[in-house]
């Protein structure tokens, strides 16, 4: 058994900020992640951060665009809280030697993107991510923070108590991918959860592999709220072929979209009369989809995003990686030739529902990044606003965890008096676990475990028990068929323009794939570097998470944000100012709602229509 | 990880064309639904072409891998289909023992750099189309094998951290009066190229003199030194300091010009160029030297 102050799961950005603060707190700190550091998916993030950083913007400029890009759905501490830490906590990183790019003065570069009133997206080149993950490391070696890299955290350490709100958590339990062991972590102060998107839950996605929602799933099972999971942002401008991301940088520096008739449709067709290219990321989304559907896409399937007119040099200096990814990815010259782009999966604004300071409802886990929900993105998270979200909220989460005081905050969090049952909806199956017979399945992970005393060895136990079913099973089903099935099921029917009756196909796939799991199996018979193990305890996340996705977009019946009902196609504020959360309850996924906090420090936002 | 061996480190592997159960598809392994470009059967009628990939194989703890052997994979071609999307293919279609790092598929992570066709290359940025065939997919030579393609990287992490790779600066301030410091961009230009390391280890891999000396700090983490040590925001003494750390016995002298590190680069970085021009600052700094 291992032991530290502090455990993150995670070691992105999210991950290396908060063990960077605990560490700065006094806290012995230590990061377990399946990856090592530098391979995180943080390093995929190409645009940059929001910061209200120049003179003539403002941390409240940045708030309001951001409450507006989120459709209302945002909570206004959580905004408020983003946009008055970002422009510190990216000096913090200047000051950690990120290599932004500079203007002439030498002053670090900011850049127009969608939704923003002011040009306030900090970049450092079309890899603003990679830098910046690149930096927090550097920070990691240099502060001797012990890191276990290729550890997979499978469990989470968590009393049982009835009520989630009553429960504690004492650690967690990994996987030493290369040996094959697994050991508890055991965390005196707190775990950070900091474990990365869910978006493998899909086909066609810009993110990686590793994208697994393992830190959802996890924090689910453990009685924690999963928080405006059907809130999917599809990003305009992924590769057809690959899903790999082509930045939002390039319509910052003045991109544009056309049609296979060439016309510029965000005009043309007034989808966004007034922002055009640079509207939010999800109208640019559903224009592209919607030239598609009606005969005007390329080849049926894309668009055209042309950066040409702009010239080599300015390309070759502000997004000369897009060159690259276009080259090698779609074996199209973007110096010359218009880029094939079309709507991907990119990321999960809802998550794991946390307040302010990154708290769960449990005692002693934590959740920041994209893993969490504070919630800051609301419908639709604005593009440069997730890195700046990891910095902040990682640090606070950080911080939180090793016992300095960030005040009281203004976000509840779990199941309480301030919500509201959902009664309405009609399930088309029964999601989650009830009804499946799990007593001998090789799925089965039992409930959340007994008392504080040893409740990190009985899930170290249980955890070893869980691996040797599945690496004793011989045949039965392998987790590569599964999770193609899963993805295919949420990208057909959970996509960007989603129905009842779509959804509900989605929820029975995704309760096949449950019943398959049951029989899951391990093919190779290996303990070392055995990733079809990992893979398939993956798969079961997936499963978990996805559930809750098209949960929370059948019982949704509007159009906020990114989500889109064809039966209800306009933002319904008399009903829906409230967030979905879905809490595993013992097997049996419940549904309840709590409102949207629009009152900030100083002022109330009240909801507007949205157009750009 | 203590009954590693070291791969063959040339083309003259052994090899064994006929290894049990790699040589030909399984059909109960086929697939149903979805994309379709990916979901054929074994036998693809996709563009009426197959690509043969011939892969190392090695696992110290099962019967009949202990032996490093090669499979061979015949899965269908695609137009655009790269390394990566080969052996992935074979893993999920006909054993899903093969074992790869691979992640962000955009090569930024730098996880899946293979030995393929006798050249170090990121998996996910190769394209099929460009390679003879049958393609010979290797783990990176030089470094020990865990299982498979996969190489214990321990030594390129333990170089890397070597050369102190942080910025270094008068104390930080506290948070509240952090005061943007400024940089040119032609300074920011100078050290534009050397920033963009994803640390996948095939200079490391492919440097005759790292092969041979151990304590060598190899390219990779040279180039992150000069990182920092031509960043002007670093002040002047730390720039010594770096400099002291590089020239020393298994740093920047040992590098004799041979430019393969520079050669299989992924992100095109000039490490030779940035070698020798650390060795000039280290000359003109007028420091001791080895």
């Amino acid at each position: 058994m291992y032991e530290h102050d502090v455990i993150v799961v995670g070691a992105g950005g999210a991950g290396l900020r908060a063990a960077v603060a605990a560490d700065e707190a006094g806290a012995d700190v230590a990061l377990v992640s399946k990856l090592h550091p530098v391979r995180s998916h943080t390093g995929a993030a190409e645009g940059g951060i929001n910061a209200a950083l120049q003179e003539g913007d403002d941390w409240e400029l940045h708030a309001y665009d951001t409450m507006k890009g989120s459709d209302y759905l945002g909570d206004a501490p959580a905004v408020e809280t983003l946009a008055q830490d970002a422009p510190e906590d990216t000096m913090r990183l200047e000051h950690w030697g990120m290599p932004f790019s500079r203007e002439e003065d030498g002053t670090v570069s900011q850049r127009p993107f969608g939704g923003l009133s002011y040009p306030r997206t900090t970049y450092a080149g079309a890899e603003t991510g990679h830098h910046l993950l690149h930096t927090m490391y550097e920070q990691v070696v240099k502060r001797g923070i012990e890191v276990y890299d290729e550890w997979y955290v499978m469990d989470l350490a968590v009393t049982d108590e009835d009520d989630p709100n009553d429960r504690e958590c004492h650690g967690v339990v990994a996987y030493d991918v290369q040996s094959g062991k697994i050991e508890g972590f055991k965390a005196n102060r707190g775990v950070v959860l900091a474990a990365g998107g869910p978006g493998q839950a899909f086909d066609h996605t810009t993110n990686a592999v590793s994208c697994t929602g393992d830190g959802h799933a996890m924090a689910y099972r453990a009685g924690v709220p999963l928080e405006d999971m059907e809130f999917i942002q599809f990003h305009p401008t992924s590769l057809p072929s690959t899903g790999v991301l082509i930045s939002e940088g390039v319509r910052g520096e003045g991109g544009i979209l056309y049609n296979n008739e060439g016309e510029r449709f965000m005009f043309e067709y007034g989808y966004a009369n007034n922002s055009g290219e640079l509207a939010s990321r999800d109208v640019v989304a559903r224009a592209e989809l919607t030239e598609v559907n009606e005969g005007r896409g390329v080849k049926d399937e894309y668009v055209h995003l042309d950066m040409r007119h702009l010239g080599e040099e300015r390309i070759m200096d502000r997004l000369e990686n897009i060159l690259h990814l276009a080259e090698d990815f779609e074996g199209v010259d973007g110096l010359i030739e218009p880029m094939p782009v079309k709507p991907g999966q990119h990321y999960a604004m809802g998550g794991i529902e946390t307040d302010e300071n990154g708290q769960t409802c449990i005692d002693g886990l934590y959740a920041a990044g994209e893993c969490a929900c504070v919630s800051v993105h609301g419908g639709n998270r604005l593009g440069g606003n997730a890195l700046p979200e990891l910095i902040v909220f990682g640090k606070r989460a950080g911080y939180q965890a090793a016992g300095k005081d960030l005040g009281e905050p203004e976000i509840q969090t779990g199941y309480g008096d301030d919500v509201e049952d959902e009664t309405e909806t009609e399930l088309p199956v029964q999601p989650g676990a009830a009804g499946l017979d799990t007593s001998d399945s090789v799925a089965a992970d039992g409930g959340v475990t007994a008392d504080a005393e040893g409740v990190l060895e009985q899930t170290v136990e249980r955890t070893r028990q869980r691996v040797d079913r599945l690496m004793d099973k011989d045949d039965g089903v392998q987790h590569s068929e599964i999770r193609q099935k899963l993805q295919n099921a949420m990208t057909d029917y959970v996509n960007v323009f989603r129905t009842e009756d779509g959804i509900k196909k989605a929820l029975r796939i995704i309760r096949e794939c449950r019943e398959e799991y049951q029989d899951v199996y391990v093919d190779d018979p290996s303990r070392t570097f055995n990733t079809d193990l990992q893979q398939t305890i993956e798969t079961r996340n997936l499963i978990d998470v996805a559930e809750t996705i098209a949960l929370g977009a059948l019982v949704r019946n509007e159009f906020r944000g990114a989500h889109w009902r064809q039966e209800n196609q306009v933002r319904d504020d008399e009903n829906w100012l409230k967030h979905t959360l879905i809490s595993w309850d013992d097997g049996e996924p419940k549904i309840f709602y709590r409102p949207v906090i629009l009152e900030g420090e100083d002022k109330t936002y009240e909801p507007k229509e949205r157009s750009y | 990880m203590s009954t590693q061996q070291q791969q063959p480190e040339t083309q003259e592997a052994p090899e064994d064309p006929e290894m049990k159960g790699a040589e030909s598809p399984v059909d109960e392994k086929e697939k149903e639904g979805g994309d379709i470009d990916q979901q054929t059967t074994p036998e693809p009628e996709l563009e009426g072409e197959t690509v043969h990939i011939k892969v190392f194989r090695y696992d110290p703890e099962v019967e009949g891998k202990q032996e490093p052997r090669f499979d061979d994979f015949h899965v269908p071609f695609k137009k655009g289909m790269t390394v990566l999307d080969a052996v992935m293919y074979a893993r999920d279609t006909y054993d899903s023992s093969l074992t790869f790092r691979h992640s962000c598929r955009q090569a930024v992570c730098g996880s899946d750099a293979f030995f393929v066709n006798g050249k170090q290359r990121l998996g996910c940025k190769t394209q099929i189309a460009d390679l003879e065939q049958p393609i010979r997919i290797e783990p990176l030579p030089h470094q020990e094998v865990v299982k498979d393609l996969v190489v214990d990287m321990d030594h390129f992490y333990d170089q890397m951290h070597t050369v102190e790779p942080y910025f270094q600066n008068e104390d930080t301030p506290d948070a509240s009066d952090l005061e943007e410091q400024r940089q040119s961009r032609e300074n920011r230009e100078k050290v534009k190229m050397s920033t963009r390391c994803i640390w996948c280890g095939a200079c490391m891999s492919s440097c005759n003199i790292a092969a041979g000396d151990n304590e060598y700090l190899g390219p990779a983490a040279i180039n992150k030194a000069y990182k920092f040590a031509m960043d002007d925001r670093e002040p002047e003494d730390v720039k010594e300091h770096r400099l002291r750390i590089l020239e020393q016995e298994h740093g920047v002298w040992r590098c004799q010009t041979q430019f393969s590190c520079t050669e299989v680069c992924p992100k095109d970085i000039p490490l030779t160029e940035h070698i020798q021009e650390l060795k000039r600052e280290a000359v003109k700094k007028n420091l001791k030297f080895w």
